[in-house]
């Protein structure tokens, strides 16, 4: 079963385009500090190595990673906090 | 199968004091155990005085610092110049002038480990880095300090090549520390690095 992403309620977002590895990274575990528990963080990156750190992240982490939405040259990644 | 008679089943408190004792001792070996897990850290032994081994080591402890508890890195030799915060002075033997001398007073001097061509290499890299918005050494150095990973600098190094801690960049926590410290948190760590 797949979520539907666009329907996501999306508590925070971070605007992490223009910014190479380990900007991405960085700000999304930033900004999840500021996300309430088992809500969802959208991390917006134009970098494509995002697409494979970002679900490792979560998972070293402990947050749950929902999935991707390619947009015209970036991504939107959405993680749910768990941790 | 036969039932096994009464009279040979066992004595149920001799048993129950048994079992006592063995969930006792297996609750020592499970302490001793875990008392060996690695945990959730990294160590790493940074050497090297090149720019482009400098920036990997960096890219690796913000990355790190983002998934793992604590990260910490082990300047040593080589690599010791790069911390140098080039404004501040301390007085010097004429061998510690010698290694300050010949060796790049802080981040911002380091050069590539190849195709620096004489500084024309490494300033092609920095331009490219900008353009692509990646992090200057300089940036992923605060970024780490912000992200609190932790610096040790070796003492030994620094006492035979005249380094001093008070002459390095002003980094949170920074501290001198021997081979010790390394290994004791390299020992307990999921992750330990030379580069």
């Amino acid at each position: 079963m797949t979520v539907d992403l666009t329907a996501v309620k999306v508590a925070k977002t971070v605007d992490a385009r223009g910014t190479a590895c380990p900007g991405p990274l960085l700000a999304a575990k930033r900004a999840m500090a500021e996300v309430p528990m088992s809500a969802v963080l959208e991390v917006m990156s134009s970098d494509s190595g995002t697409n494979e750190d970002i679900p490792l992240w979560a998972k070293k982490v402990g947050h749950e990673f929902l999935g991707t939405v390619e947009e015209a040259g970036f991504w939107r990644l959405y993680v749910k906090r768990r941790k | 199968m036969a039932q096994a008679p009464m009279e040979t089943l066992p004595d149920d408190t001799v048993e129950i004091e048994k079992l006592r004792a063995a969930v006792e001792s297996l609750e020592q070996q499970v302490k001793g155990l875990e008392g060996r897990l690695p945990e959730d850290k990294v160590a790493m032994v940074v050497m090297s005085g090149d720019l482009d081994k400098l920036l990997a080591a960096f890219i690796i402890a913000t990355g790190a610092a983002a998934m793992y508890e604590q990260v910490s890195m082990f300047f040593t030799f080589w690599a010791i110049p790069a911390l140098k915060d080039p404004r501040k002075t301390v007085r010097k033997t004429v061998v510690g002038k010698l290694f300050e001398y010949m060796l790049p007073r802080g981040a911002g001097a380091l050069s590539l480990s190849r195709m620096n061509m004489a500084g024309a290499g490494k300033a092609m890299v920095k331009r490219l880095m900008k353009q692509q918005r990646v992090m200057s050494l300089e940036e992923l150095i605060q970024m780490a300090a912000e992200s609190g990973v932790r610096i040790y600098v070796c003492q030994m190094s620094m006492d035979l090549m005249g380094y001093a801690l008070s002459e390095m960049i002003d980094y949170p926590g920074m501290k001198a520390a021997g081979v010790a410290t390394f290994l004791a948190e390299a020992g307990t760590s999921k992750v330990s690095l030379f580069i």
